[in-house]
């Protein structure tokens, strides 16, 4: 019984010191920003790493959810007799509300948040942060600023893509496989694309890139013990961020979505 | 008077309620070479990261020329830290920059020196510890020697006054670590800086040190010459020196 109390005791400080040590991070970064015009090549840096380089398989995800979008959406209509224009409307709407955005956060975190937290981690039980503070350095602008921003910044520009690139997969699965003439895909999806669907996807975007950003710095920054913590850090970066990807993004369409 | 250059009051820090310093006060003047000596896991690191405010004491303070380093923050600390160059035990290097990137960080992020001048000091820098052939090369190209002179060349690129030696022998054949040792006394001549280095390694102190520090149970246990710690009468001291399993000091 004493230890069931302890140990409630012993994980609700845990938890309350990590929740502070969160957000005194989450201050220390609004702060760096006022050296942020120091950071520019890292920030640039960021940008080709975290951004370009998740190009390939943020297009290939994407040729794939647009595909099966598509083959799927073709088979539901099947059974109500929906006409084919529909087609295109209904994976449109699918994709740049819903589809494109989330699937691509999901990718991201799994390789950017893992990356950054691995990183990070590795710095950290290897003393490279507190070589940082020794020279006088704030690793928060070094590290954590270009991280956090890159990711706020790729991940809408990798949803304009992963849009584009699932839009074509499916309109090829359409074509091919559903016998759908280009012309009545097309029309479908421009009726009803509206640019503030597409906007507000990148809001989504923008927000699930920023939680990535922070969650893979944080767990990277708190990583203690060697291979072993950085593992463990990493492990809980990935899953702590999809959690909150889906989380954030019911609360994203509850406001940017209204009924 | 002179005022000591470090002064260390009533120092106290625990890890999950474990004591690791537990009261520990001392003060070094400008000029001298202390090594602390004690058992691995007694606190000896513990102690060097709080002289450079990497870690924050439970109790107690640490005073830098006269500045606490406890109430500095910011540039005021950064300005702190830059007159201390630390050695890390595991040496601390970048693995994604060269040799040379990795000795000239400091000195590019001050952004008090141009390019020219930057890669002047950091060529410096490196032949003080011998090694400008490896300027281009990363630091999983090199051995662990050359990394902890990397590291070396790096603490001292910013021409601190107090230099701080995590371990700097350890992991290093007996050779190497003669050399390394050779090098923290050059250094310490060539560039006039008060050194403080934590070492398990009895030769690298009595070869190093001007002064003796033995840390055992959280407090300065011992505090003296090399020829003094010798001499010593106390049963922890002479066992730690000869090395013996048997005695007071228990072995963790």
């Amino acid at each position: 019984m004493n230890y069931g109390v302890e140990a409630i005791g012993r994980h609700s400080v845990s938890l309350i010191s990590r929740i502070g040590s969160f957000f005194i991070l989450i201050g220390r970064l609004i702060a760096s920003l006022r050296e942020i015009h120091r950071s520019f090549g890292l920030i640039l840096e960021q940008f080709y790493l975290v951004g370009l380089k998740s190009l390939p398989v943020i297009v290939v995800i994407s040729i794939f959810v647009g595909a099966v979008s598509a083959w799927q959406a073709a088979y539901q209509f099947k059974f109500i007799g929906a006409p084919p224009r529909m087609l295109g409307q209904g994976v449109g709407k699918a994709v740049v509300m819903e589809l494109a955005p989330v699937l691509s956060a999901l990718a991201f975190a799994g390789r950017v948040g893992a990356g950054i937290t691995a990183e990070l981690g590795t710095m950290r039980v290897t003393e490279q942060i507190d070589a940082l503070h020794s020279m006088g350095i704030n690793p928060v602008r070094y590290l954590v600023l270009p991280r956090v921003l890159a990711c706020l910044v790729m991940m809408p520009f990798l949803v304009i893509f992963a849009n584009f690139v699932a839009i074509m997969g499916a309109l090829v699965v359409s074509i091919v496989g559903v016998d759908i003439t280009y012309e009545t895909f097309l029309n479908g999806f421009r009726d009803s694309f509206k640019v503030g669907d597409f906007i507000n996807g990148l809001i989504k975007a923008g927000v699930f890139g920023l939680v990535i950003g922070v969650v893979g710095c944080y767990e990277g920054f708190s990583t203690q013990g060697g291979a072993h913590g950085v593992g463990r850090a990493t492990t809980t970066s990935v899953v702590l961020s999809m959690v909150l990807i889906l989380v954030f993004n019911f609360i994203s369409a509850v406001i940017l979505f209204r009924l | 008077m002179t005022t000591p250059l470090i002064k260390v009051e009533g120092l106290r820090k625990s890890f999950n309620g474990q004591p690791i310093l537990d009261g520990v006060d001392f003060e070094i003047y400008r000029g001298e070479s202390v090594v602390v000596i004690g058992q691995s896991g007694c606190g000896k690191s513990v102690l060097l990261k709080h002289i450079m405010r990497l870690l924050e004491p439970d109790e107690g303070r640490v005073i830098f020329d006269g500045q606490d380093i406890g109430k500095l923050s910011g540039r005021d600390l950064n300005e702190v830290r830059l007159r201390i160059g630390m050695l890390f035990q595991s040496a601390a290097l970048f693995d994604s920059m060269t040799v040379a990137e990795n000795v000239g960080l400091c000195l590019k992020e001050m952004r008090r020196h141009t390019h020219a001048e930057r890669n002047r000091i950091v060529m410096e820098k490196l032949e003080l510890v011998g090694l400008t052939d490896a300027a281009s090369k990363k630091p999983d190209e090199i051995s662990g020697g050359m990394r902890k002179r990397v590291g070396l060349a790096r603490a001292i690129a910013t021409d601190p006054e107090m230099l701080l030696y995590d371990e700097p022998t350890t992991g290093l054949d007996p050779i190497t670590a003669d050399l390394i040792n050779d090098l923290i006394i050059d250094l310490t001549q060539k560039l006039d800086v008060t050194s403080i280095a934590v070492t398990h390694d009895m030769t690298a102190a009595y070869k190093v040190a001007s002064r003796i520090f033995m840390l055992y149970e959280g407090k300065i246990e011992f505090d003296g010459t090399p020829d003094e710690i010798r001499a010593s009468d106390k049963a922890t001291v002479q066992q730690f020196i000869t090395g013996r399993a048997k005695g007071p000091i228990k072995v963790r």
